[in-house]
C-alpha cells in the first residue's frame, strides 16, 4: 500500500503535459523521449513488446510461447471469417481493399465527415452492417479474430495515426489525452500513474508496462483471459482491456467502442506513431 | 471444419524438429462454471502419437495438467525433407483428430 | 524396439477411447499403446505417479538432464517446460509437478531415432518443484527445478 501512496504523492507534484496545451506532435516527442530516457537499454523499436522489452525473465517465457503462439489459431479463424462471402455476394475485402498490404497502422483515424473517431473494430462492424450482416459483439470472439487477421497482415508497418488540423479531431485527441492522465476510481489512479510514472516498477508480482508501444500488439491473446472460463479463448480487443484496467482501479468501465474509449485509443495509438505493428500478440 | 492441429516440421541435416499446436480445451473436470455453479466436465487429450515414414516417432500420454491449446515439440533423426509426418490425438471423451503433412 | 513395452496398470482399461480411434483408422495397430495410465495420472503422490508411469519411484538425480523452466511462472496455467536428456539410451521421459493434486502431467515413449527432448506447456496449481524423470538402459534418472507461481497485481 505504501507504493500506491507514493504514486499518488508523486503524481500530484508532477505537472501534467495536459495543462500546457501542446500539439500532438509535441506530445509525441515528449512521450517518446520520456521512455527512451527511462529505459536507455531498450532498443527503441522493442517497446512494441511491452513488458517483455524491459524484463528479461518474462521475456524468456514469452519467447518460448512465440515458438508457436496460441494466437495463430485465431488468426486462422479470422482469415476464414474474412474470406467468407456475405449474403449479398460481397465480402470484407470490399471494405478493406488494401488489407494484403496491411491497414492496421492507419487505425484509428478521424472521419471529418461524421466527426467521429473510427477504430478498426468499428470499421469491421460497419462493413457487416452496411452489407446487411449482423455485426459482431465488441470485446471477444469474431471481432477479435478478424481484427487479429488484419493486424497480422499489417505486421511490420509503422503506426501512422493522423490528427488533422480540425477542431473536432483535436478535441477527440485531447479527450483521449485527458483520460490517460486523469485519476479515476476508488483507487484514484490514472493510466499514467502505472504506465507512465511507474512503468517498469512492480505492482505486487507484476511489472508495469510502458504505454509507449501499448496498442501495436492488439488484439491480444492473454493467458489470463484464456484461463478465465471454459469458453474464454484468450483473445480480446483493446477496449476489452481498457474496461479491465478501469475496473482494476475500481472505476466504472465505459462501454467498448464508446466515444470515451475511442478517444483514448486515438491518443494512445498516436503516442506509438513510428513503431511497428506486431499484432496479434501474446501477453500474461 | 478446420483441423484442430497446426503442424510445423522442418529437417536440418537429418534431424527433423516437429512442433504442434492443438486447439483443445484440456479441461480438468475440477472447475465449476462461474455462472451456473455446475462442474465443467473433464475434456482433455490423453494420447498423442506421431508417425513419420511409417514409423512411430513419439507416443505420449497426457493428463489434464497439460495446458489448454497444448503445444508439443520434439526431434528425431533419420528424417529428410519430403518425408511424411502425421500427428494424431485422442481425448477422454473419445474425440480424436489427426493431421498429415510433409517435413519441409 | 518394442513400442508397446509399458507398465500395464491395475484398474479398468480405457479401451473405449483407444478402440474408437483404432476403428477410425487413426491409430494404426502398430502405434496402439497400452491404455491410458489412469492410476499414474490419478496418483496424488509423486512416488505413486512415478511408479505408475515409469515402473518405479527409484530415480537417481542426474545433472545430465537439462530441465528448462522459468524461475517465476508468468501464469501458472501455461508454464513452458523443456526437458533434454543427455543420458545415452533414453527411452522414456515423464514430467511431474510435485505440488499439483495429481503430479503426473505427461509421459513420453521415444521412437528409436527420436531425441531425448520434449518441450511443452503445463499447468501448475502453486509454487512447486517440476520433476523430469527419464528411463535409460532400464534405470531411472531425475532432475528437478522449483518454479514459483505468484498472484500478479494486474495481470492475473
Amino acid at each position: 500500500m505504501n507504493k500506491i501512496a507514493n504514486v499518488l504523492t508523486v503524481a500530484c507534484l508532477v505537472v501534467t503535459p495536459f495543462t500546457t496545451q501542446a500539439t500532438p506532435d509535441q506530445d509525441l516527442k515528449e512521450f517518446r523521449d520520456y521512455y527512451f530516457k527511462k529505459f536507455p537499454d531498450v532498443p527503441k523499436d522493442d517497446f512494441i513488446n511491452g513488458v517483455y522489452s524491459i524484463d528479461p525473465a518474462s521475456r524468456e517465457q514469452w519467447e518460448a510461447f512465440e515458438e508457436f503462439p496460441s494466437y495463430e489459431i485465431f488468426v486462422e479463424k479470422g482469415e476464414d471469417l474474412f474470406n467468407k462471402k456475405f449474403a449479398n455476394g460481397k465480402g470484407f475485402a470490399d471494405c478493406f481493399p488494401n488489407y494484403k498490404k496491411g491497414i492496421r497502422q492507419n487505425y484509428p483515424y478521424f472521419d471529418t465527415k461524421t466527426d467521429k473517431v473510427v477504430t478498426l473494430e468499428s470499421a469491421i462492424n460497419k462493413c457487416l452492417s452496411d452489407n446487411g450482416e449482423k455485426p459482431y459483439k465488441w470485446k471477444t470472439g469474431n471481432i477479435a479474430y478478424v481484427s487479429a487477421y488484419l493486424a497480422y497482415q499489417s505486421r511490420g508497418n509503422k503506426i501512422n495515426i493522423k490528427v488533422p488540423n480540425d477542431p473536432q479531431a483535436l478535441a477527440a485527441y485531447n479527450r483521449g489525452k485527458k483520460h490517460f492522465y486523469a485519476k479515476r476510481g476508488q483507487l484514484n489512479m490514472a493510466c499514467a500513474d502505472c504506465h507512465y510514472h511507474y512503468a517498469g516498477s512492480k505492482i505486487r508480482a507484476d511489472i508495469l508496462s510502458p504505454a509507449l508501444g501499448h496498442p501495436t500488439g492488439f488484439p491480444v491473446y492473454r493467458n489470463k483471459w484464456a484461463g478465465a472460463s471454459a469458453k474464454g479463448d484468450g483473445m480480446g480487443t483493446l477496449h476489452r482491456r481498457y474496461g479491465g484496467c478501469n475496473k482494476q482501479v475500481r472505476a466504472k468501465p465505459y462501454k467498448p467502442q464508446s466515444d470515451e474509449y475511442k478517444a483514448l485509443e486515438y491518443f494512445h495509438t498516436y503516442m506509438s506513431n513510428g513503431l511497428e505493428v506486431n499484432g496479434p500478440s501474446q501477453r500474461k | 471444419m478446420a483441423k484442430s492441429i497446426k503442424l510445423r516440421a522442418k529437417a536440418k541435416g537429418d534431424v527433423a524438429t516437429v512442433k504442434a499446436l492443438i486447439s483443445h480445451p484440456m479441461e480438468t473436470g475440477l472447475r465449476k462454471d462461474k455462472k451456473t455453479g455446475k462442474p465443467i466436465p473433464a475434456e482433455f487429450i490423453q494420447e498423442v502419437v506421431c508417425e513419420s515414414a511409417g514409423k512411430t516417432v513419439l507416443s505420449a500420454q497426457w493428463g489434464s495438467a497439460i495446458s489448454k491449446n497444448p503445444f508439443i515439440s520434439f526431434k528425431f533423426s533419420g528424417a529428410k525433407s519430403g518425408d511424411s509426418i502425421k500427428v494424431s490425438w485422442v481425448d477422454n471423451k473419445g474425440n480424436s483428430d489427426s493431421l498429415e503433412g510433409k517435413i519441409k | 524396439m518394442n513400442h508397446n513395452r509399458r507398465v500395464l496398470l491395475k484398474g479398468s482399461l480405457a479401451a473405449g477411447a483407444v478402440g474408437a480411434a483404432v476403428g477410425a483408422g487413426l491409430l494404426t495397430p502398430k502405434a496402439v499403446m497400452a491404455a491410458w495410465a489412469k492410476d499414474a495420472f490419478e496418483a496424488k503422490e509423486v512416488n505413486a505417479a512415478m511408479t505408475g508411469a515409469m515402473g518405479s519411484a527409484d530415480a537417481t538425480a542426474s545433472d545430465k538432464i537439462k530441465l528448462k523452466a522459468p524461475d517465476i511462472a508468468e501464469n501458472g496455467a501455461v508454464v513452458p517446460i523443456t526437458v533434454t536428456s543427455n543420458i545415452d539410451g533414453t527411452t522414456n521421459m515423464s514430467i511431474l509437478v510435485a505440488n499439483n493434486n495429481t503430479p503426473l502431467t505427461s509421459t513420453y515413449e521415444l521412437g528409436p531415432t527420436t531425441e531425448a527432448y520434449i518441450s511443452t506447456r503445463v499447468k501448475m496449481g502453486k509454487t512447486s518443484d517440476v520433476i523430469a524423470v527419464v528411463k535409460a538402459g532400464g534405470k531411472l534418472y531425475s532432475a528437478k527445478k522449483e518454479v514459483k507461481v505468484t498472484i500478479g497485481g494486474c495481470g492475473g
